[in-house]
């Protein structure tokens, strides 16, 4: 026969107790009847040949007995009794079934059982609300799937796509009168321009060789007077030569931009555009050496 | 037999790869010493190099003496190219599409009847880079108003929803301080799509020089939804924007769909000339995988899935894409 107080003296205080737990400040029972939790004399379910608890299982709560006479059956040590659902019964039912038990017992005995209820409302309350599902992820579809995405952002080319798809929007006219390239227009009056410059085309010759040979004869003729007054020559020279040799140089000049640069674009006004006279000034300014900061 | 022929001939040969001669039947893994298979290899994938680089060379000069009489240079495959032919491809003149389109839920959207105004939520307890997030997508988004989920119940919201006239809601998931997933529900009983997010770059991590986006009703450019489930997810997209842009605010909202990653980028424009256009982007950017489409609002357990993804069947191609 164990006494108590011989079972306490050796596991309890000095000896090996399997279901002890020690930490700094203090000291745990994980056995599964103990009522409080913690390793004490009056707490150890093995110490006290008179011990109660309070176990719930599947929801419903138990009252656990254990009583001296039965310290010879361990199977029929333990006494159990369903406790009612209602708490202030189960609170009555503790207080009938542990009458004239310590009182230690009693009051430890309802205070788990109250906890165990209060936490009981709270799974119930929990389960009713939304619940976080937790999805694996796969290491390997993760890695896989963040290569593809920069493979497709690499592919994709996004900036040229926008910049297409801006560019064709405003080719529809999508935009209505907003930006001033009136492409179309423009468009057709080159074409225009282009179609009244072809069937000129035979005509241009003509006056060039006329030209040609006009400004042969002249410079024959007199050179060194009008050699400097070759251009106002020219625009002096009768109305009709004047307004054609002035006509083709324009077509000239736009045909030459036509060509030279992507249509849709007003001519240039470049040295490649230019033919009639003009003065090239250059400015020379002055500038001042800025002022060195020196470093000492 | 040959495992010892190619073997004597590995250090025999040394470092001279001109004419390696293997008997007929010889595979250069059937030898079972690793250092002379590695070597022997090493010269195999030299040899195929060696043939690879004099056939290019040949045929640039075959291409360079035909001049103009080459024939076109073959075009390389890209994946888009080899891409598996889907069969509810969307062809533009398809009256049945047309006719489904015209009634379907977004149907009083492109109509005109309704004005969208969406409706913009976290998971619960958003950490600063979700709400961040969430106020910069409200900015983009016209008529969008970013409310607070305390513990709220998406059934319970959605009711309160549509009777306060909300047209979309979008739910921003979050997993470990990064915003990972969207649901985009569109309200009177509209479809909803569950999306995976990824890269999601805030708007200060964006390298630009432009200022905040205008309160302008930006453009929507819809780039690749080529099949079925790619147009209505497409027409999803479009009916978060109001339907007439303001083309003075020079914005626009970009969807592109490649390799079923729809990539979204919100960018300022302004067109330098007719054939030139210049873009600077502003605001956040992400891209969305589609993850699953459901016929009413949002109803995990009881509603109708258009389209799940399920990995087993549809990643076994590298070609197959379903948007």
């Amino acid at each position: 026969v164990l006494r108590p107080q011989v079972v306490w003296s050796t596991l309890g205080n000095r000896q090996f107790c399997s279901y002890k737990i020690r930490t700094k400040t203090q000291s745990f029972c994980r056995n599964e009847y103990n009522i409080t939790g913690l390793c004490n004399r009056s707490s150890c379910p093995l110490a006290n040949s008179q011990y109660a608890t309070v176990r719930e299982e599947k929801g419903r709560c138990y009252l656990y007995m254990k009583t001296i006479e039965r310290a010879a059956f361990p199977r029929r040590l333990w006494e159990r009794v369903l406790l009612s659902r209602n708490y202030e019964k189960a609170l009555e039912e503790i207080d009938e079934n542990l009458i004239y038990w310590p009182r230690f017992i009693r009051h430890k005995c309802k205070q788990r059982f109250t906890k165990i209820t209060q936490y009981l409302i709270r799974i119930r309350k929990l389960t009713l609300k939304r619940q976080r599902k937790l999805v694996p992820l796969s290491r390997k579809i993760e890695r896989r799937e963040k290569r593809r995405e920069e493979k497709a952002l690499v592919a994709a080319q996004l900036d040229n796509a926008i910049e297409k798809e801006l560019l064709e929007r405003l080719k529809q006219a999508t935009y209505g009168d907003i930006y001033n390239f009136p492409i179309h227009a423009f468009d057709k009056a080159l074409q225009q321009q282009d179609a009244e410059s072809d069937s000129d085309a035979e005509k241009e010759e003509e006056e060039e060789e006329e030209k040609d040979a006009d400004k042969r004869e002249f410079v024959e003729a007199d050179d060194s007077e009008l050699s400097d007054f070759e251009d106002m020559d020219k625009l002096e020279t009768s109305s009709e030569e004047d307004k054609s040799s002035s006509e083709e140089e324009e077509e000239e000049r736009e045909k030459r931009a036509a060509r030279a640069k992507s249509k849709g674009k007003a001519p240039l006004k470049g040295p490649a555009g230019r033919k009639r006279p003009y003065i090239e000034i250059e400015y020379e300014e002055e500038t001042e050496p800025a002022a060195k900061a020196k470093t000492t | 037999g040959g495992d010892g022929a190619g073997g004597s001939a590995a250090p025999a040969a040394g470092a001279a790869p001109e004419r390696v001669l293997f008997p007929p039947t010889f595979s250069v893994s059937e030898i079972k010493n690793k250092q002379r298979r590695h070597f022997m290899f090493q010269r195999w994938k030299q040899q195929q190099r060696k043939e690879k680089l004099a056939s290019r060379k040949k045929r640039r000069k075959e291409r360079e003496a035909l001049g103009d009489q080459a024939p076109p240079k073959p075009v390389p495959k890209t994946i888009e190219n080899q891409r598996v032919y889907d069969e509810t491809t969307v062809d533009p003149n398809d009256e049945e599409v047309a006719f489904d389109e015209s009634t379907d839920e977004f149907a009083p959207y492109f109509n005109r009847q309704t004005i969208p105004k969406i409706l913009i939520t976290t998971s619960d307890r958003p950490r600063g880079r979700t709400v961040r997030f969430c106020e910069q997508l409200s900015t983009v988004i016209p008529n969008s108003h970013v409310y607070y989920r305390r513990g709220l119940a998406l059934k319970r919201i959605i009711p309160q929803c549509i009777a306060r006239d909300f047209t979309d809601l979008i739910v921003i998931n979050e997993d470990r301080k990064i915003p990972n997933g969207l649901v985009l529900s569109h309200l009177p009983d509209g479809p909803t799509a569950h999306f995976r997010m990824s890269s999601v770059r805030l708007r200060k991590e964006i390298k630009r020089k432009g200022k905040e986006p205008t309160e302008h009703v930006p453009e929507v450019i819809l780039n690749n939804f080529t099949t079925r489930l790619g147009h209505s997810i497409g027409r999803m997209f479009a009916s978060l924007f109001p339907h007439d842009p303001q083309f003075i605010g020079r914005q626009v909202a970009t969807f592109h769909n490649q390799r079923d990653y729809i990539f979204f980028r919100f960018h300022r424009y302004i067109f330098k000339s007719e054939k030139k256009v210049g873009i600077q982007e502003l605001g956040p950017r992400f891209t969305l995988k589609l993850r699953s489409l459901q016929k009413g609002t949002f109803d995990s357990k009881f509603g109708e899935y258009e389209w799940i993804h399920k990995r087993r069947e549809m990643d076994t191609s590298r070609r197959k894409f379903h948007l």
